[in-house]
């Protein structure tokens, strides 16, 4: 009955409704480039190495990467990748990663339920062990699995980018803001109903996660200054690796069908006008 | 087929099995075809359509492979095809991007029929025949967008089952049997993947008969005269294998491009959170593609009259050819009907814009016009109500009206005359444009 209800709300939604959403307002997204972009983008391991450790760091207590397996970290093109290991499960680097983690499993003697060290060939564990563990920790909120999300938000990068590194010291005056929500310029929201101030509502929304990045929270092996915005844009470097990791093999991969394609057509192009020559058309 | 059998069994094998089933007289006869030989590009979307077919076909049962169609698991082995199946991001963003590019291939391909009078006699049922293969295309690329079990698939599922349930009486019986159901569920998915695996090949046998509708009477051609001697064409091969191999291969240039730096951007980024039925999209929106119809649902505020409209909107395709009083096929010596067709166009298109926005937010944002009946006439609601107007009034009006009241510039005696007698053709020393000779 309930699905019903839902499904046809969906459909009302759909057919009717907008007037009352189009009211949900939020910040353009600020601008980044990081070299990714473009026909001939690559990422900067050093980054996506520095962008890993942000999200170990501060984002994996809350949020889930269900998709990641260890062993991505170091397959080509990602943080960890080493020529000289071809097969990214035999990456030393990314099996001291792995074994710093402890993975539920079962004994296979005894069938108990027990806890071995991860190894490259494992998931990256998820921090809570339901969605209804993960509200109960996050004041009701879920914290979205973060394996696709840059690939899952309207210019997600920008996005994400905006939206860590976005929070103001604090929300404008005159903005009701409830214990455990915090306003976020970026995040989409319509604050109409908490604004007691002057003037028309700020754009945005009141968000459940905490400003997550501070300066120095994170501290960089390869010395770059550990600033807010360092930290936001390395992350999600990392996330965008995340969500489509093959992406720098795509666009090489590209390159080549491209300029074959073009040979081919050049070619068919000669044929067809020589063939036609002596046609009148 | 039009003319007698070119075809002379060469090897004592090929006479043998010529005598007991023909064919390779059959596909030597194909080969050979007599074709108009001033068939422009718009010709070669035929040839690109049959190429977009192979294409979804191949990727989609690789696809079928690694896929499982099951609610908790079909998001998940989708990622795993882009993360981990060798090469499955390019199988997979091809296929994804290919509905795409069959649509616009189709799209082309229809709107060439309409201008150069191609549906008239004698080509009424092959016509058809495409009406038919487009509504596959469609219910094929609808249930393969569902398949990913991402937001949008989930949605959109929702919201188009539901508009069957606008039908009086049986409407909720035919919805609940297609979900398999009470809601859009595990049984949907189930079922959607079963029917997106066949309706392909449906669509195959159907272009069979298309091509087969097409070679009885021949090609229609830019002139829209038939065809009158030998000398107005030329054997399909090898003049149009090349021919409308190289328009394939500018087309695939441009299929790659999407495939290779902008994979994502003909979709939805709602589509890579999965399927999640307690929270609703803001926006639920379906492929640029159907954006049109959509358009026109949206534009009536009774659901039943929406729906009746939309499929009205692909019904006015099946009648045309007995909505066209016109004798004259091509629409290049009709300078009013090109006119029309022309707007036709512009309304299609603006039809599309108008379903891919809000109803009514503003057309053009900052001024607010009156309200006229239960919306802002600066609405996109009203521009679909105008777009769609013009689309029904296109068929119904101005096609039947124009063919009766116009005045057609000349037609030339048959497909050589024209082009015998352009100038840049004439025979070399001829007095051709003395007005250019200074």
């Amino acid at each position: 009955m309930l699905r019903k209800g839902i499904a046809l709300a969906a459909l009302a939604l759909a057919c009717l409704a907008g007037p009352a959403l189009a009211a949900t307002t939020h910040e353009e997204p600020k601008e980044i480039s990081w070299g990714v972009e473009g026909p001939f983008g690559r990422f900067d391991q050093a980054q996506l190495q520095r962008g890993y450790k942000v999200y170990r760091e501060v984002c994996s207590s809350c949020h889930a990467m269900d998709l990641m397996y260890f062993r991505n970290l170091g397959q080509k093109g990602g943080p960890f990748y080493d020529p000289k290991y071809s097969n990214p499960n035999n990456n030393p680097y990314v099996k001291a990663i792995a074994k710093d983690y402890q993975i539920n499993d079962i004994d296979s003697e005894t069938g108990d339920v027990v806890q071995r060290p991860g190894t490259s060939a494992d998931k990256f564990p998820n921090p809570f062990p339901n969605e209804a563990a993960a509200r109960a920790s996050n004041g009701g909120a879920l914290p979205p699995d973060l394996s696709v999300i840059i690939k899952a938000r309207e210019e997600g990068p920008q996005y994400i980018y905006s939206l860590l590194s976005g929070y103001p010291a604090a929300p404008p005056a005159g903005l009701d803001v409830a214990p455990g929500k915090f306003y976020n310029p970026y995040y989409p929201g319509d604050l109409g109903a908490f604004w007691k101030g002057h003037g028309p509502a700020p754009k945005g929304g009141l968000i459940s996660m905490p400003p997550p990045l501070a300066p120095g929270k994170v501290t960089f092996d390869d010395g770059k200054p550990s600033t807010v915005d360092q930290q936001a844009r390395d992350v999600v470097a990392f996330l965008t690796w995340a969500s489509e990791p093959k992406m720098e093999e795509r666009k090489q991969f590209g390159l080549g069908a491209m300029i074959y394609l073009l040979i081919f057509s050049g070619l068919l192009w000669g044929s067809y006008r020589t063939l036609w020559r002596n046609v009148s058309h | 087929m039009s003319g007698h059998s070119q075809y002379e069994p060469k090897t004592g094998f090929e006479r043998w099995l010529d005598t007991r089933l023909p064919i390779v007289r059959f596909s030597a006869d194909l080969m050979d075809f007599p074709t108009p030989k001033n068939l422009n590009y718009w010709w070669t979307f035929g040839g690109i359509l049959a190429v977009c077919l192979g294409i979804q076909i191949v990727t989609g049962i690789v696809l079928a492979m690694h896929y499982v169609p099951h609610a908790d698991h079909a998001f998940a082995s989708v990622e795993r095809i882009m993360r981990d199946v060798n090469y499955g991001w390019l199988i997979r963003y091809i296929h994804a991007n290919g509905a795409s590019m069959f649509f616009i291939a189709v799209y082309i391909h229809m709107f060439r029929g309409l201008y150069y009078g191609s549906y008239k006699a004698p080509r009424e049922v092959l016509w058809i025949l495409g009406c038919v293969i487009y509504l596959l295309m469609m219910a094929t690329a609808f249930m393969g967008y569902v398949l990913p079990w991402g937001q949008m698939s989930f949605h959109g599922a929702v919201v188009i089952t539901n508009l069957f349930g606008a039908l009086p009486i049986v409407g909720k019986a035919i919805t609940t049997w297609l979900w398999g159901g009470f809601a859009v569920d595990n049984a949907t998915l189930n079922r959607f993947f079963s029917l997106h695996y066949l309706l392909p090949f449906m669509i195959a046998g159907v272009v069979g008969l298309h091509i087969w509708a097409l070679h009885v009477p021949g090609n229609n051609n830019p002139t829209g005269v038939d065809v009158k001697s030998k000398e107005d064409t030329v054997p399909f091969h090898p003049y149009y294998t090349v021919k409308d191999g190289f328009a394939i291969s500018v087309f695939l240039l441009m299929f790659a491009t999407f495939v290779f730096y902008f994979p994502d951007v003909l979709g939805h980024a709602d589509n890579y959170t999965p399927a999640n039925p307690l929270v609703t999209p803001q926006h639920i929106v379906p492929e640029w593609y159907f954006l049109p119809f959509y358009a026109i649902l949206r534009a009536v505020p009774d659901k039943l009259m929406g729906v009746i409209l939309m499929f009205g909107a692909i019904v006015m395709l099946f009648i045309l050819p007995w909505l066209d009083t016109s004798k004259v096929r091509s629409m290049r010596y009709r300078p009013t009907a090109r006119l029309y067709f022309f707007i036709f166009v512009l309304a299609c298109i603006v039809l599309g814009f108008c379903g891919a926005h809000p109803p009514d937010d503003h057309v053009i944002p900052g001024i607010s016009g009156f309200q006229l009946l239960d919306s802002d006439i600066n609405s996109f609601v009203w521009l679909s109500r105008f777009g769609a107007l013009y689309y029904f009034g296109y068929f119904l009006v101005i096609i039947p009206v124009l063919g009766l009241t116009e005045t057609p510039l000349p037609v030339p005696e048959s497909i050589s005359a024209p082009v015998l007698s352009h100038p840049a053709n004439a025979p070399a020393g001829a007095a051709a444009s003395p007005e250019k000779r200074g």
